[in-house]
């Protein structure tokens, strides 16, 4: 890739925080370093990512909103987390956290239980339980 | 306590963060040295490792297998640690910190707030070096940014004990002892046979330049056996494990060809430099595949090219790098 050729694409998700390192060549062959704002395949591909992951969280909310599934669902998703993996975190088996994604069995939990579902996605116990606030979410 | 400590932006976080580590002791190697040297080169498909029901492409060697490489060949003695609780790992931080030492580490991406929100996916194998304390804050050389930034104590533990594949386990690197005298040229020579050798000799299907032809052949069958969705994940999947993991496939292509081309300065070596160049054309057309994959992920209508010419596209790849390094094997082996 020759050092003009490196992609500046003004529409990326960076946030103006990060202009990544590429080597180029110049009009020898020989390699120099130029910066990059972004480059619209890898946009693409990172947005593609985030709509699967979008489309997953909104529809724990929708379950959620309708009873059919705790917040703790909802959460895990909004984490990009799955029930293994927080299970690991708060020191369980998987099942066990699959459990606590049925509205009946989050109810029994103990205020500890909560604390360690809390702590792993930092947020306080109160917002881990409230319901009504995932129907505005920010 | 903050040390004398010169950043350097880098186009890969590991590469990055051993050339930064060495110079802080006096020893300057540029990032695409210590990527070639260390045989970072490698191309992978794990149709059987699923993540998040994907298979994994690898355009790169293991994590860690870089610098440990590195260190082998160049002959530094590296001190490794892990911990069993993030109270040990962040006061055995501290300690090191007050002794003035930079410490490289592994942390997952998605508990570091300084970068932006879209890379922060549950990616567990990110090198940062933590250079220094101010005010309760940790100072960090992430090899990625432009300039160094700061990092909350929590946010740092959380990053350093992250659960899951692979698990860093607050696993913390620093050099004890730098090499008296190093063989530059043969540890040189010794990373491009290696290389070479793992992309065109190992005799399984999925590795190398093998591999990427594997993928070609299942890739133009994604969308009969997969149905459209899927197809348009995965392939999506190939695009970000190529461009964005650590700037991916052809970018580190082009980070190896930086290193062919400053092989050959240093070695005197023309055939190095040629081979540089067609790995700079080769890495081009990847390039070109990924935009056209990416516009088949976008589903334009104009321009979309299909799964079996993305296929085409990418074994002509796969043969250009079969050639590439097959030359490249011969070239070190007359040394």
């Amino acid at each position: 890739m020759n050092q003009e050729q490196v992609p500046q694409d003004q529409e990326n998700l960076n946030e103006g925080k990060l202009a990544k390192l590429y080597y180029a060549t110049d009009e020898k062959g020989h390699y120099v370093k130029v910066n990059s704002i972004g480059w619209e395949p890898e946009t693409v591909a990172m947005q593609q990512a985030w709509d699967v992951v979008n489309d997953e969280v909104e529809e724990a909310r929708q379950k959620v909103l309708s009873g059919k599934a705790s917040p703790l669902l909802y959460h895990i998703k909004k984490n990009i987390m799955t029930p293994a993996l927080v299970a690991s975190y708060v020191g369980t088996f998987g099942f066990m956290v699959r459990l606590h994604c049925h509205p009946s069995f989050f109810r029994r939990l103990s205020r500890k239980q909560l604390e360690k579902y809390a702590f792993t996605f930092r947020i306080s116990v109160e917002q881990l339980t409230d319901v009504e606030r995932l129907k505005n979410p920010q | 306590m903050t040390v004398n400590f010169t950043h350097k932006q880098s186009a890969h976080c590991e590469s990055g963060v051993v050339s930064n580590l060495l110079r802080f002791h006096g020893l300057e190697f540029d990032e695409p040295m210590v990527f070639g040297i260390g045989s970072g080169l490698f191309f992978v498909y794990l149709p059987f490792v699923r993540v998040n029901g994907i298979p994994g492409t690898a355009y790169r060697t293991w994590p860690g297998q870089i610098f440990k490489r590195f260190s082998e060949r160049i002959g530094i003695k590296i001190e490794r640690h892990k911990f069993s609780t993030p109270e040990k790992a962040m006061t055995a931080l501290d300690k090191m910190l007050d002794k003035g030492q930079p410490v490289g580490m592994l942390t997952s991406v998605f508990y570091l707030d300084y970068l932006p929100a879209a890379y922060r996916f549950h990616f567990n194998a990110h090198n940062i070096i933590v250079f220094g304390k101010e005010n309760g804050r940790y100072l960090v050389s992430d090899p990625v940014m432009e300039h160094t930034t700061e990092i909350s104590y929590e946010d740092l533990a959380r990053a350093r004990f992250a659960k899951g594949m692979p698990e860093p386990s607050g696993r913390m690197y620093y050099p004890v002892q730098m090499p008296g005298e190093y063989g530059l040229n043969k540890a040189i020579w010794t990373g491009i046979k290696q290389t070479s050798d793992h992309m065109t000799r190992i005799p399984m299907p999925l590795v190398g330049s093998k591999g990427m032809q594997y993928l070609a052949k299942r890739l133009r069958h994604w969308p009969e056996r997969q149905g459209d969705r899927k197809a348009i994940q995965w392939l999506g999947n190939v695009i970000r494990m190529q461009e964005e993991i650590g700037t991916g496939g052809a970018g580190f292509r082009f980070i190896y060809a930086a290193f062919l081309d400053q092989a050959s300065q240093r070695l005197q070596n023309e055939k190095l430099f040629d081979l540089s160049k067609r790995l700079t054309k080769s890495g081009d057309q990847l390039r070109d595949f990924a935009y056209h994959a990416g516009r088949v992920c976008k589903n334009r209508k104009s321009d979309v090219k299909t799964f079996a010419e993305l296929g085409d596209m990418l074994e002509a790849v796969a043969h250009e790098e079969q050639v590439i390094f097959s030359e490249l094997y011969d070239v070190s082996r007359t040394q």
